[in-house]
């Protein structure tokens, strides 16, 4: 098992490197990624720019504790969360999510569980802005159900 | 004292990003946010958002949780990364 990366900067990320990062075990069979973007409609308005806030020393307190959760769920080798912060424009890299397995079931499950943990339990804020102004993200029922299900067994 | 923080839309609410409370009368989350929400009316109608939510020494916490001298308690909106 390695090390836990987990970053929060307001660079842009190099998906190929990090692929590599987690890619160099050959006892893994499988490795996932995710990545979220800034996209170009948001609940049928326009998103030109999009800054993501966040509280600094929780955020990655919560994140190595989501990690830790999704270990003790699959068995897990390399994993990495990467979440930029500060002003990125439409098209712009915001997240990655990339974990190694032995098994393609394991690193496909720990991914989406932590991406589904990381929206609704880590402390960070979208403020879109768009050509009417700019606006706060309302949260998603659907993101909080996503993440309830975990907990329901129906996974 | 209290270290009070703010974040998102609550901070821009609120024109502040955090604040100093003496902690005399105050023993839970909730009593502190009421604390706060007496200083004025837009602070209350902020504070009194049933959506609000707050950490203690950066942990999500329940309103009845105890805070003490010291402590850092941050308030803030549901959240919306990823």
């Amino acid at each position: 098992m390695q090390a836990d990366r987990i970053i929060v900067q307001s660079e842009d990320f190099h998906v190929p490197a990090e692929y590599q990062q987690i890619a160099g075990d050959n006892g893994d069979g499988a490795v996932v990624t995710f990545v979220g973007k800034v996209r170009d409609f948001n609940d049928g308005s326009a998103v030109t720019d999009l800054t993501l806030e966040h509280y600094p020393g929780m955020t990655e307190a919560v994140l190595h504790k989501i990690v830790a959760e999704a270990r003790e769920r699959w068995p897990l080798n390399f994993v990495t969360i990467i979440h930029r912060v500060g002003t990125m424009h439409l098209g712009e890299q915001i997240v990655f999510i990339g974990v190694s397995s032995a098994h393609r079931k394991a690193a496909f499950a720990a991914c989406e569980f932590l991406i589904d943990f990381l929206k609704t339990k880590a402390p960070f804020w979208k403020l879109e802005a768009s050509p009417d102004g700019a606006h706060w993200v309302e949260a998603r029922d659907s993101d909080e159900q996503a993440a309830q299900a975990w907990n329901n067994g129906d996974s | 004292m209290i270290n009070v923080l703010f974040f998102a839309q609550v901070r821009e609410l609120l024109g502040t990003a955090s604040i100093q409370v003496a902690a005399d009368n105050i023993a839970t989350a909730a009593e502190l946010r009421a604390h706060l929400a007496g200083q004025n009316d837009k602070w209350a109608q902020v504070l009194d958002s049933d959506k609000l939510l707050v950490a203690i020494n950066q942990t999500m916490s329940q309103w009845q949780a105890a805070v003490s001298d010291g402590d850092e308690v941050a308030f803030f909106p549901p959240v919306t990364g990823g």
